[in-house]
């Protein structure tokens, strides 16, 4: 057996976190920073690593692991095709970030800080590299422990309230996808995804299946009408914690509405996407227009966060190359992007201590680089080309095109709304006349927000001109979903008739 | 015939309980001695228990009494429980100033009425042994007894408890009527089973069990006993009769009851959903920690018995594996609390917790740890000890029941996480006392560790338990 490459993967950050949480409190916190740093960068050129070595062409899953787990029922398995491992690569690049950005961000208890972190790092790579229910349940719950945390001891003034509302509404959620596994389970005898995969589920219960696993993954996503936990959670959360959750927990539902949704339950994604491209339009259009609406910065971030979802899923569910493809891609350039929208308010937000947009204005004349990455993300948010955040929105507008012109046609409004409340926002923070006089006192970023930043930047840049090394990796990956999709569909209409 | 090296345990503890109270009567100051001596006593015991386990199903004394597989099981983590539960509580009670002789020894006797209880297969034996267990249980809840919290509980257990035992006696006296035997296996042959006087007597006797496990709507008196007795009693009772008490439940309801299942399911169904969501809800408004963790132990023992309720195979070995769980859960919430002292006073309140991270990392990441595991959350021990209950459930397509059991399990996740947050998110105040005994360290860290590596190899319980205990 070869090197388990993803199970370092997911084990090094807790063996980090381990070291940290029991090392001497004395050594102070360099230490336990550059150890997590350490891993956090180890993990990120491992991911790096994974990526060059993994096959674009192959049909399936790659380095893939197995070892009993449960005797007879469920056994430990990891593997990762093309979907899965941009998003490893984006977990661990987020992550890299966030710990390299702590310092300015985290003023006290660096120590469990860090713990969360990798802890979390964790649990996110694990949710993308399980390849069974049971696996992938565990992660995709354990995260909710370190996100808590997060949220409840360095967030705003709201965060009890806000980290309550995250745990429970994603536990709700989740708990019925419990038990559509073990019902899996019993219907089949097993909860390897592969094996379901050739499997397939009985028809009838398929549409109840679906909808209990759309119940936790709606909610993750987070999908209007259960979105109201996100912006709390993203207003109260710390700027980090903000980070990780809108550029990796998010995905986790993402991820799972292609891997699990559409994999496993072919004629009840089918029968349900109606439903689910009505609730996408409602969140691109009605919080796009909230988003127009908001006083807070990161409010306002969290609520376009929200409209971005929005194409993502209805890009899955077009049920097409260009629109699955450009889902994965926008997941990916959302992430980059919303995390640096974060980052950028929290730049400011450490300076001045507040997130009203009435209090900034004019910030050009006193912080210029700020302003000029600050644009850069706005557009890449707002989906100009030359940013990854066009090619994603292009892809998924493409692909609804081909499904459906009414759908298509009234989520290209949002498009409009983003570019809307993204500019109004930029007008309103970087231009203007200065009209609070604190906003002469700000300091443009230091070393570490530039590195951070700027990588971001180019990153974003870089994959908007030259989307194909993304692509590529997914193409296979998505091309044989699909097929797999249509073939299974053609089997339970002619099963029907 | 006489098959005496079957139960070689039991009179080995008979004869130590008899042996310690002899020393404590003839040697002055000696209860330190007694309470080490009841110790070791229960590590031979142990291992005598340990012995018996490869002996398949044995009747012994007119086939009233059974040794098996199960029952050496529950018997040994009785026993290991119990060890614990003395070793973790020894400092509280030294400082209690509740250090007597009696002590140790109502400890033991208890633990021989459960050893019994366990063993039964006779209606007589069974209730010997459970009045046994629970005399000694009254008087230890009012052990402290210039404490008028402790007297009242002691009182309240006392009376609620005799009512439960005459409807438990009531009941045995209607099987025995109709069915005209008191052994377990006679019943179970019996072709009057199906008349009404053996389903009610069938009924009063879950009554009576239900109201020893506190499930709803029997759980009256455990706010309050938990409440009111020492914390170490509190312990006990929070751990150990529940073992006995389940095993109960299994020996009655697949032994003499097991073709009734039509008629016991609906019942424990309903018991369960109702401590299920009773011991979520009423737990929210709870502002002591003990009086938190009965409502709580309610909820608890709701799912054993949903377990239970799915009448298989793998509901059985499920329930086993989640009580088993239980104990090693409740072991370490009640070690967590005996570290929380401050000047020989032991605080019990909720607010007490308040920032506890700032002052103590190490147990708040114990509490954290076993609360969260409480909340069944993965990858804790909690998680996989709810995930087999679930499976057995939904495997006999029991959909209502499994929906409601993990929906209340997110109600009941806030209240444990109100205390994380109290723990974690709130302003430290004064620290406690860090000088704790070995026994009481140790527990601690063997409870939690095995609560959080648990995941490592979740199946190693369950397939010990699968394996031994085929019905």
């Amino acid at each position: 057996m070869s090197f388990p490459l993803l199970s370092s993967l997911i084990i090094l950050p807790t063996i980090g976190a381990i070291f940290i949480l029991f090392g001497r409190s004395s050594s102070g916190y360099n230490a336990s920073k550059y150890i997590s740093i350490f891993v956090s960068l180890a993990n990120f050129v491992l991911s790096i690593y994974l990526w060059y070595a993994f096959d674009k062409n192959i049909v399936g899953f790659q380095f893939v692991e197995e070892k009993v787990w449960l005797t007879g029922f469920i056994n430990y398995k990891v593997g990762i095709d093309g979907i899965s491992i941009l998003f490893i690569i984006l977990t661990t690049f987020i992550t890299t970030l966030c710990i390299y950005s702590v310092n300015s961000t985290v003023k006290y208890r660096l120590k469990d800080f860090l713990v969360a972190i990798l802890f979390m790092e964790t649990m996110m790579i694990g949710v993308f590299c399980s390849l069974d229910l049971v696996i992938f349940y565990l992660f995709f719950e354990a995260g909710l422990i370190p996100m808590f945390l997060i949220i409840g001891i360095w967030g705003g003034d709201r965060r009890v309230y806000s980290a309550f509302k995250f745990f429970l509404y994603t536990l709700l959620g989740s708990v019925l996808m419990l038990v559509a596994i073990i019902t899996i389970y019993w219907m089949t005898g097993t909860t390897d995804v592969v094996e379901l995969y050739q499997l397939g589920i009985d028809l009838k219960y398929q549409n109840l299946l679906w909808l209990a696993f759309f119940s936790s993954f709606a909610v993750k996503t987070p999908m209007w009408p259960v979105h109201t936990w996100l912006p709390d959670a993203h207003v109260e959360a710390p700027t980090v914690g903000s980070v990780l959750l809108a550029a990796i927990l998010l995905k986790m539902a993402g991820y799972g509405f292609i891997r699990f949704s559409v994999g496993l339950f072919p004629a009840a994604s089918e029968f349900f996407v109606p439903l689910v491209f009505g609730l996408s339009l409602v969140a691109i259009i009605y919080t796009s227009l909230i988003a127009l609406m908001q006083e807070d910065m990161k409010k306002l971030i969290a609520y376009s966060s929200v409209a971005h979802m929005g194409f993502v899923t209805m890009g899955i569910f077009t049920m097409t190359v260009e629109g699955i493809e450009g889902s994965i891609f926008q997941m990916i350039s959302h992430g980059i992007i919303s995390a640096a929208l974060f980052l950028c308010v929290g730049v400011v937000y450490e300076r001045m201590h507040t997130r009203e947009i009435s209090k900034y204005g004019g910030i050009v004349s006193v912080m210029p680089r700020y302003a000029l990455v600050f644009m850069i993300f706005a557009l890449g948010s707002l989906g100009l080309p030359g940013t990854t955040g066009f090619v994603g929105e292009f892809l998924i507008l493409l692909g609804t095109f081909k499904v459906n012109f009414v759908v298509a046609t009234i989520a290209s409004l949002g498009v409009i709304l983003g570019a809307a409340y993204m500019l109004w926002l930029y007008r309103r923070v970087v231009f203007g006349e200065i009209t609070n006089s604190e906003v002469n006192k700000l300091i443009d970023l230091n070393r570490p927000e530039i590195i951070i930043l700027s990588s971001l930047a180019l990153t974003s840049i870089f994959f908007g001109f030259y989307p194909d090394p993304l692509l590529s990796t997914t193409s296979v990956s998505v091309e044989n979903l699909i097929d797999q999709f249509n073939a299974n569909l053609k089997i339970y209409t002619v099963n029907n008739l | 015939m006489m098959n005496l090296d079957l139960i070689i345990p039991e009179i080995f503890l008979s004869l130590s309980i008899m042996f310690l109270l002899m020393v404590g009567v003839f040697k002055k100051n000696s209860e330190r001695l007694v309470y080490n001596l009841s110790i070791v006593a229960l590590i031979i015991l142990f291992s005598l228990v340990i012995n018996l386990f490869s002996i398949n199903e044995k009747l012994v004394f007119n086939e009233s009494y059974k040794i098996s597989n199960l029952s050496s099981f529950m018997k040994s983590i009785t026993i290991i429980s119990a060890i614990f539960v003395m070793f973790s509580s020894s400092e509280y009670i030294k400082s209690l100033n509740i250090l007597k002789i009696e002590y140790p020894i109502l400890i033991l006797s208890s633990i021989l009425g459960m050893m019994i209880m366990i063993s039964s297969n006779d209606l007589i034996v069974f209730y010997l042994g459970l009045e046994l267990q629970s005399l000694a249980l009254y008087v230890l809840a009012s052990f402290n007894r210039d404490n008028v919290l402790s007297s009242e509980s002691g009182l309240k257990y006392f009376v609620l408890s005799a009512l439960s035992s005459g409807l438990l006696l009531y009941g045995c006296s209607l099987i025995y009527g109709f069915s005209g035997s008191t052994n377990f296996i006679y019943i179970a042959n019996s072709s009057t089973l199906i008349e009404y006087g053996v389903i009610f007597g069938l009924v009063f006797i879950i009554v009576g069990l239900a109201f020893k496990i506190s499930a709803v709507p029997f759980h009256m008196w455990a706010p309050d006993v938990y409440q009111g007795s020492p914390t170490s009693v509190t312990l006990f009772f929070a751990a150990l009769p529940k073992v006995a008490a389940l095993t109960a439940f299994i020996n009655f309801l697949y032994t003499p009851f097991v073709n009734l299942i039509d008629q016991w399911q609906t019942i424990l169904v309903f018991i369960s959903i109702a401590s299920m969501l009773f011991g979520a809800i009423a737990a929210i408004g709870q502002s002591n920690l003990k009086r938190l963790i009965a409502y709580s132990s309610i909820g608890h023992m709701g799912y054993a018995l949903a377990g239970l309720a799915s009448g298989t195979n793998q509901g059985i070995q499920s329930s086993i594996t989640y009580i088993s769980i239980y104990l090693v859960m409740t072991l370490c919430f009640f070690s967590c609390l005996f570290m929380l002292r401050k000047k020989n006073v032991f605080y019990e309140k909720i607010e007490d917790l308040s920032g506890l991270s700032i002052n103590h990392p190490i147990l708040s990441i114990s509490l954290l740890v076993v609360l969260f595991s409480l909340a069944g959350i993965p990858p804790l021990a909690g998680f996989f000890a709810k995930f087999y209950i679930f499976m057995a459930v939904i495997e006999q397509s029991m959909y209502f029941l499994a929906i409601v059991g993990l929906l209340s399990t997110v109600v009941a996740a806030f209240y444990y996480l109100r205390l994380i947050k109290i723990i974690y998110f709130d302003k430290p105040t004064e620290k406690f006392e860090t000088d704790h005994s070995l026994g009481l360290k140790i527990t601690l860290t063997i409870s939690t560790g095995i609560l959080i590596l648990y995941f490592i190899y979740p199946g190693l319980l369950n397939d010990f338990v699968s394996k031994i205990i085929i019905i």
